[in-house]
């Protein structure tokens, strides 16, 4: 096996993200690459829930997959969830319980472990989990000293006792994990790599608000909506060490006119909400469209209309996001693909934001925010960051009308000028007027056609994967990255490639070079309408194929791998 | 008293009705921002829409004129962004009440060191004279035909029940008294909010120059501002509407708690990403 699919289902509250994170840290320290991702429903106890890890020897394994080698079920109704997923080949270790045998194509592969009674004789059912990480490490023959240290980090805040039942309970996994391997009821095969110890591990909203932090962000004001939440309590946490004011708003009306209102004092700001809450948010964005004011929105996309599925992924906003907002003026948006990708997307967004004095978007999904990425470095040598504040004088005018449509832009309070900016259609010095002759005309060309031609040309190209000689071109944007190429590459066909893009507004005119090679272009998106696929229309005049999931899961690598081959 | 350093040229084009109270609202908050030697550049007067929300284009000052109903959250973020600027908040009770009642409340509760000034002329003026949320029972409209139904929004009282900071309320048709609140709500330390009641001469018939000045009284000198439960009595009061400074509750304001300022005191315009940092942070995460 090159690699592993290790699948943890149960209640939520059952600590299913505890072992997650107990798992992924120690074999990550013990040299393996590891990825995971989970699904699970909008409630904080019960219901069924599943956390998929990845764990394999070699880069980039971060997409997900419907194959599940070791299952793990905590709970009865586990194997009926997961059953479209389970195979002949899937051993299954669980407490008898848990193991419902209509649900196991398999018998030679179950492996019954009482759980909760070695548990009780620890110490208590508290530490049924810690048993399954034991089991675990052996597996993966993660040596001793890596796990009790882990260990100790974790629980020594808890008292010596508490600490000291984990590591018993972790210690009676292992041999019960030893023991499997010794009867050959299951061999794992993988080679450790020590470069990947010193890895680091985070998931796509602790990138998004590290990318936000490298910017420079001091100001963040958001109303909580699942799944963005996560970027503002990082920030929180981090909010002392790097100077950021966190403003819980009221609502995301309030949210998004203090983001505005910020930027016009000088500060970097950022708002994090999904589809709901920037629909309250449009005619902010519109107003930030009139002021040339700066602004940065992360929007976490789920799956709607209306309140939705609030906890599972979706690409249904790229269209809301790209008309959002009444009126006319211009927009950047981009989607990045990983968490790698979502640190300097973000990063960028503020200084493009800054630089043209638009609205910027930072477009990701529940898949995203929520995996867990381990990768080699955040390199930040080549991190640079321009404020484009000017000092102002008496003479100054923030609309003052340029060749280029780009106005210094003064803030409040810095030099002896003064900074009107009005929602209402202004003159230079940012003062009412209706002047439609003149103008407005000026006004509109110099927020959305001039400003539009800048952004063009500071586009971020798109990634091509596989063959330059290609006869068949799959297009993505942001989180559907990992699986189409990972199908990509486990196919056989050697005509198609995959066109990845991270920004998908405004589009560059000459990426329409690589649409031309193709004979059949397919756009791939988790959404029911090709939202993408209809900017690639309007832009380049080209309407391609689809392949579209809607259902509220991200692809998975079988599912994108198998329609490749049938194209 | 010489206002002219917040006078806008002589050829401004100002888009009040003649007669109308705004006239006076600018000039007495003109000669209190004289009085206390606030410089035009250190001063953000921040808008949304109507015709009250205009005022600042006819202030010789820094001007956020944003959404409507949404100036006091915008002016809020100013404030914390750089709190060595004064920060005022001038704009309607459509603005104030209706459209932004969520974030008066919210301000109220959160404390920033700004200074909010609603005109209150119980109408909607830019729209041509529909009811507001201080329009008073029985008024009557081209909407509210049969006349207004609901009670009428009472911001005092509203303030006081959530232990504001500053809650005063003056009629312009007095604007020597008027004046010296303003004042004193612009120089106090945290969320200083005053009820301004003026007439529209264009859409008001009932409550106006004359209605103004015989249907309120001032709170006697022996009135203590500090007695929240007086406040509150007074702030409910039927018939004749009292005048002055209400509630008085000097507290740390928003910006007192934000650790951004605890030992750096920069607006955040002069500050950096802190990239060593960053890199500290990303170290962290490879355990």
């Amino acid at each position: 096996m090159k690699e592993v699919s290790i699948v943890l289902c149960g209640e939520a509250g059952q600590g299913i993200a505890t072992v997650e994170q107990l798992v992924t840290g120690m074999l990550k320290l013990s040299g393996y690459h590891v990825y995971s991702t989970s699904e699970f429903m909008s409630r904080i106890r019960g219901g069924t829930n599943s956390t998929l890890i990845r764990i394999s020897d070699e880069k980039s394994k971060s997409a997900f997959i419907d194959r599940i080698d070791i299952l793990f079920p905590l709970s009865s109704k586990a194997l009926k969830h997961l059953e479209h997923r389970i195979s002949p080949e899937t051993i299954i270790i669980g407490e008898e319980g848990n193991i419902a045998e209509e649900y196991c194509p398999n018998r030679a592969n179950i492996i019954k472990v009482d759980f909760t009674k070695i548990a009780n004789e620890i110490g208590g059912k508290i530490y049924t989990n810690i048993v399954s990480v034991g089991i675990f490490l052996a597996l993966f023959g993660v040596e001793e000293n890596i796990s009790k240290s882990y260990l100790t980090k974790r629980f020594s805040s808890k008292g010596d006792t508490i600490l000291q039942n984990n590591i018993k309970a972790c210690q009676r996994g292992s041999e019960i994990g030893n023991q499997m391997l010794e009867d050959g009821k299951l061999k794992i095969d993988l080679q450790k790599d020590d470069s990947v110890k010193n890895y680091l591990t985070l998931n796509g909203s602790q990138a998004i608000a590290m990318g936000s932090i490298a910017a420079g962000l001091n100001f963040i004001s958001s109303y909580p909506m699942s799944p963005s939440t996560g970027v503002l309590v990082f920030l929180s946490q981090k909010a002392e060490d790097f100077g950021i004011i966190i403003d819980q708003a009221e609502d995301e009306i309030a949210a998004v006119n203090k983001g505005i209102g910020a930027w016009y004092a000088g500060a970097r700001a950022m708002i994090t909400t999904s589809g709901g809450g920037f629909a309250l948010m449009t005619e902010g964005l519109s107003l930030s469209g009139i002021l040339e004011t700066p602004m940065v929105f992360h929007i976490a996309q789920r799956p709607g209309p209306g309140t939705g599925l609030p906890t599972r992924t979706g690409q249904e906003d790229l269209q809301f996001v790209l008309n959002g907002g009444h009126g006319e003026f211009a927009r950047a948006i981009f989607a990045p693909g990983n968490a790698e990708e979502a640190f300097f997307l973000t990063q960028h967004a503020f200084n493009l934001a800054d630089k043209y004095q638009v609205p910027v978007f930072i477009l990701s999904d529940q898949f995203l925010v929520d995996s867990h990425y381990s990768l080699p470095d955040l390199d930040l040598t080549n991190i640079k960051n321009t404020k484009y504040i000017e000092k102002t004088d008496e003479n100054y005018k923030r609309y003052l009308l340029t060749e280029n449509g780009i106005s210094p832009r003064g803030i409040p309070g810095y030099g002896s000028g003064l900074v009107n900016v009005d929602s209402d259609e202004h003159d230079e010095e940012g003062h009412i007027t209706e002047d439609v002759h003149d103008l407005r005309p000026k006004m509109v060309d110099k927020r959305l056609y001039k400003k539009l031609k800048l952004l063009k040309e500071d586009f971020v190209k798109p990634e091509l994967i596989g063959p330059t000689d290609y006869s068949i071109l799959l297009i993505g944007w942001g989180s559907t990255y990992s699986a189409v190429k990972e199908a990509l590459e486990l196919s056989t066909r050697k005509d198609v490639a995959f066109l990845h893009f991270k920004q998908v507004y405004p589009l560059s005119e000459d990426t329409i070079d690589y649409l031309k090679k193709a004979k059949k272009v397919v756009v791939v998106e988790n959404n029911a309408t090709a939202q993408f696929g209809k900017v690639i229309t309007l832009e380049y005049n080209i309407k391609p194929d689809q392949f579209l999931k809607y259902n509220g899961m991200p692809f998975s690598v079988e599912e994108v791998k198998e329609f490749i081959e049938k194209i | 008293m010489d206002t002219s350093i917040y006078d806008m040229p002589h050829e401004t084009d100002v888009a009040w009705c003649p007669g109308c109270g705004n006239f006076s609202i600018l000039k007495i908050v003109k000669q209190a921002l004289t009085e206390l030697d606030i410089k035009p550049e250190k001063l953000v007067m921040a808008s949304g829409i109507g015709q009250a929300a205009k005022t600042p284009h006819y202030l010789k000052t820094n001007v956020f004129n944003g959404l409507h109903g949404r100036a006091v959250a915008a002016a809020m973020a100013v404030k914390a962004a750089n709190p060595e600027l004064t920060v005022i908040v001038e704009s309607g009770d459509g603005c104030s009440f209706g459209e932004g009642g969520n974030h008066f409340i919210h301000n109220i509760l959160r404390n920033p060191n700004i200074t909010h000034l609603a005109h209150d002329n119980m109408v909607y003026g830019l729209t041509k004279g529909q009811a507001s949320p201080t329009s008073q029972f029985g008024f009557i409209t081209p909407v509210q035909v049969q006349g207004v139904t609901n009670e009428p929004f009472n911001p005092l009282a509203l303030a006081i029940a959530l232990d504001a900071a500053f809650v005063a309320r003056v009629s312009i048709a007095d604007q020597e008294k008027s004046f010296e609140v303003i004042k004193q709500a612009i120089s106090f330390k945290g969320y200083s909010f005053v009820d301004i009641l003026q007439p529209c001469v264009s859409f008001n018939k009932i409550n106006t120059w004359k209605w103004f000045r015989e249907n309120v009284y001032y709170l006697e000198e022996s009135y203590d501002p500090k007695n929240r439960t007086e406040a509150f009595k007074r702030a409910t009061e039927k018939g004749k509407l009292p005048l002055g400074v209400f509630y008085k509750n000097e507290k740390p304001t928003f910006e007192d708690y934000l650790p951004v300022y605890k030992t750096n005191k920069d607006p955040l315009f002069k500050r950096e990403a802190n990239l060593p940092q960053l890199q500290k942070l990303i170290d962290s995460m490879r355990q």
